[in-house]
């Protein structure tokens, strides 16, 4: 038994302590919002927010959660699909499959949070989640957009 | 039977975990719709107008969406096609997929579900307008009727039908269920291009909000009641076999229910979660029996593919024109350079995935399938079922490429499902699974050989393809006297096969021999996005950048020169040159390319630097397209943008290499994907001139990677001809 709190709620959860937080989200939780892409952290479908941070969840186990770390995941990014990053993604239909892009969400999200004026080079080194559609002239539109946004 | 599949696809509610949500699994089957449900009011919902159009009382126009969506845009377009004639109101336009039992039982009123071969849209447009336009007609119609007056004296626009002499209106909502009762008719006539105002129209996607918020559910993401979760686990090696394995030593691992042999090849273990179900197979102890292509090497066979390009056995032809021999015989200069590719995987984002039920009367499955229908058919089979006595629910793709129109992974599904009757399983197969059970784009070389006069005109061209055929491995009762012309695709003459007069060659030669030796290692080849343009392009747009400097001529020029037959393909290139600033002495390095594929004329023009450590900087590539009509220009412009990344992702990174018969590249680590760090700023230029139907999701995936390629030489003079570059020096 873990306690967990994820998108604001205090949970907890009957699963093994090396279960890996995405197999938790999406298995015990219901939250199927972050997805499984490689199971080895290279592709960044699986992006959630550990205290701020975008982490990969499918190699970052249940144990490594501390109980009083905010997890965030896409479904909690906002209630109704209002948040900056959201907002210019649909504005400019950046998803094509869309498999990858609550990841691709979360990683922006959590970039745009600790650096609001991300330059193009930020975004050539922090967002390395791979989408096999291949959105990325969008994508970064995108984060340009949404830092108008936010600010 | 189950409580699970006794309920219809509207009215089943779908559990999920620990967490007891509930979720309507309507929000799964209605690509488009997000989380609108069709309108009940009071009483039972208005009947469909006809099959592609459903109206309910409060407006909602719900579309038919026959074809698979998998990221491309089709099921916006096609919506767009539908909305076009019947002129509602775009706004509370929704979509449904039918599924493809409900097509069966209706004599294939939607006809075909393949979404294939950039076929979507250029395949189904007419009847798919038609649907639109005869649902119009019939509620135009009603409401005549309702007010008895001649049907020519109404109109209909925005969901709205106006009796122009009284002003009368009257909503569609109001008349549907009027409009259903009515005769379909039996004349009509849809608009003419000139007076589209949807199709031709950047709209957004249907599908986009759900996929920013997390609800959009993909098939691994749906739960039934009761469901238990499969890992799979093929014969690593080609050919291989199951032989053994030891049960009882996972029996004990958390959630494990059942551990199930799939076929001859395959064991399946079954748990509560697939995190349990997957640490057990890997804890599981097997025993594989090598089998035909076990032994197989990639590395080894690099010499087969070398003997074919010389080879004077049997080869096919698959272009002749003029007299080659003669042309070079009279030659004042000869040049050939040889290129190869390798095998590559498709690597969706996400990975094979069905769920499946399976009860002695019925099976049902739901999965991401580009072929509805030959899904259907193989749950049938591996049911041991009736085809009428089982169905698939479509969900969107998470990524296809070619890969998810096979249906492997669905009978698997299903063969483990009907060990354990009434209990739905989930399988989802691992990153490593897919890499190792893929259905590999083929491996080939060319020999290219030209001959130019002293004058540096071409007097003649050879090709010599070597390697894999995707017919001959996959449905080899459509070779051809044992030639695949598959193989030849964008190289073809014209006139030799109506169904391929969409990837004929485009160029004039004065002499040509196009021909293929055939060279199939024991690797299942697969349609991969593109599939044989996107080598052929290498091969014959690198080879005349070749050419063009060999005969100290200006590329963009000495491609022109043999453009004179097809001034559509001469227009897409000179617009990617100019839009790029062909000629410009700007410190960027510039290469061309030119490509008629999938009924679509296409080119590229990509601006490069290469840095004195061999470093590549792609900058910007400007792209031209004309696929005759452009539906929904953004989502063109969106494909062309994906599609570079697909084809530069192989040329930069990506192949598959067997040794004693299993995929070394076993997950992203080591197949790497271009990332946006790499990715170049691309400009599309959408010029369609009308007439005709191309596609759009494929055809320009064959210009980036030449173009490139060429490019490269312009910095550096130094050519790169066998993929991936990977580690390879540009300098």
């Amino acid at each position: 038994m873990a306690s967990l709190k994820v998108n604001g709620k205090s949970v907890t959860v009957e699963a093994d302590a090396s279960t890996p937080l995405l197999w938790v989200l999406r298995e015990h939780l219901g939250l199927t919002g972050a997805k499984y892409g490689c199971g080895i952290a290279q592709c960044g479908a699986c992006t959630v927010h550990v205290d701020g941070q975008a982490v990969r969840s499918c190699v970052f186990p249940l144990d490594a959660v501390g109980e009083d770390s905010e997890i965030t995941t896409i479904e909690g990014l906002s209630e109704d699909g209002s948040h900056p990053v959201q907002q210019a993604w649909v504005e400019l239909d950046v998803p094509q499959c869309g498999y990858c892009q609550p990841g691709m969400i979360m990683a922006v999200a959590a970039m745009l949070e600790a650096n609001p004026d991300a330059t193009d080079e930020d975004i050539d080194y922090e967002i390395t989640n791979i989408c096999r559609c291949g959105t990325f002239t969008r994508v970064r539109d995108g984060v340009h957009l949404a830092k108008t946004k936010k600010a | 039977m189950a409580d699970t599949i006794q309920l219809s696809r509207r009215s089943f509610i779908v559990g999920t975990g620990a967490a007891g949500l509930t979720i309507g699994i309507l929000a799964a089957c209605s690509p488009g719709g997000g989380e609108t449900e069709p309108p009940i009011a009071n009483g039972p919902p208005p009947p469909e107008v006809n099959a592609w159009v459903h109206i309910g009382v409060d407006d909602v126009v719900t579309i038919r969406i026959a074809r698979s969506e998998m990221g491309q845009g089709t099921l916006t377009g096609l919506a767009q096609m539908v909305a076009e004639e019947l002129e509602c109101d775009w706004d509370k336009v929704v979509t449904e997929y039918p599924t493809p039992g409900e097509n069966l039982a209706r004599d294939r009123v939607w006809g075909d579900f393949s979404t294939g071969g950039s076929r979507g849209i250029r395949m189904s447009h007419d009847y798919v307008r038609e649907g639109g336009a005869v649902a119009r007609m019939m509620l135009v119609q009603a409401a005549a009727n309702r007010w008895a007056v001649p049907v020519e004296e109404c109109s209909a626009l925005n969901s709205v039908i106006t009796h122009t002499p009284t002003g009368d209106t009257v909503r569609y909502g109001e008349v549907a269920a009027e409009a259903a009762a009515l005769e379909p008719p039996a004349d009509v006539p849809l608009k003419d291009p000139s007076d589209w105002k949807l199709i031709g129209k950047s709209v957004n996607r249907l599908d986009t909000p759900g996929k920013v918020t997390g609800k959009q559910l993909y098939t691994a993401d749906i739960v039934l009641d009761g469901m238990l979760n499969a890992s799979v686990r093929a014969a690593p090696m080609r050919g291989g076999t199951l032989g053994s394995f030891d049960a009882s030593a996972i029996a004990d691992m958390p959630g494990v229910q059942s551990v199930v042999q799939v076929d001859d090849t395959a064991v399946a273990v079954v748990a509560d979660t697939w995190w349990q179900a997957n640490q057990a197979l890997q804890a599981l102890p097997i025993e594989w029996q090598p089998g035909e292509g076990s032994d197989y090497s990639s590395s080894a066979f690099e010499a087969e593919l070398e003997a074919g390009l010389t080879t004077t056995g049997q080869t096919f032809p698959g272009n002749m024109a003029g007299d080659v021999e003669t042309a070079f015989a009279g030659a004042a200069q000869t040049i050939e350079a040889s290129y190869t590719v390798p095998h590559q995987n498709h690597a969706c984002m996400e990975p094979m995935v069905a769920i499946a039920v399976w009860t002695p009367e019925r099976c049902e499955v739901w999965c991401p399938t580009q072929n509805g229908e030959s899904a259907l058919a193989a749950t049938a089979e591996a049911a041991g079922l009736p085809i009428e006595q089982c169905d698939v629910h479509k969900q969107l793709l998470g990524g296809g490429f070619g890969r998810k129109g096979a249906a492997d992974y669905v009978t698997q599904a299903v063969l483990i499902a009907k060990q354990m009757p009434g209990t739905p399983i989930k399988l989802l197969w691992s990153r490593e699974e897919d890499m190792q059970h893929g259905f590999y784009h083929p491996t080939t070389k060319a020999r290219c050989e030209g001959a130019l006069d002293a004058d540096g005109n071409l007097l003649g061209l050879k090709i010599r393809l070597s390697g894999q055929s995707i017919l001959s491995g996959l449905m080899p009762q459509a070779l051809m006297n044992g030639m695949d012309p598959y193989v030849f695709q964008g190289l073809l003459p014209s006139g030799l096969d109506p169904r391929a007069e969409d990837q004929t060659l485009k160029y004039t030669f004065p002499a040509l021999k196009v021909d293929h030796a055939m060279r199939n290692p024991p690797v299942r080849p697969g349609f991969w996005r593109g599939v044989n343009a996107n080598q052929n392009a290498i091969y014959l747009e690198c080879f005349m950048d070749e050419l063009a400097h060999a005969a100290g001529r200006d590329p963009l020029e000495f491609r022109l020169a043999h453009l004179q037959d097809s001034p559509k393909l001469a227009a897409v290139l000179t617009a990617a040159a100019e839009g790029s600033g062909w000629g410009n002495e700007d410190g960027l390095s510039r290469g061309l390319s030119c490509f008629y594929s999938f009924g679509s004329y296409t080119a590229a023009c990509a601006e490069v630097t290469v840095d004195e450590d061999g470093k590549l900087k792609m900058h910007r590539i400007v792209a031209a397209t004309d696929p005759g009509y452009g539906v929904n220009p953004q989502q063109i412009d969106a494909q062309v943008a994906g599609s570079f990344v697909y084809g530069l992702s192989a040329m930069l990174h990506q192949e598959v290499t067997f040794e004693n018969g299993e995929a070394q590249e076993t997950n992203f680590h080591t197949y790497p994907s271009l990332t946006i760090n790499e990715m170049p700023d691309v400009e599309t230029i959408v010029m369609p001139s009308g007439g005709f139907w191309g596609g759009v999701g494929e055809p320009t995936i064959a210009v980036a990677p030449p173009a490139v390629l060429n490019a490269i030489f312009a910095a550096t003079g130094k050519r790169m001809r066998h993929l991936p570059l990977k580690d390879q020096a540009l300098r």
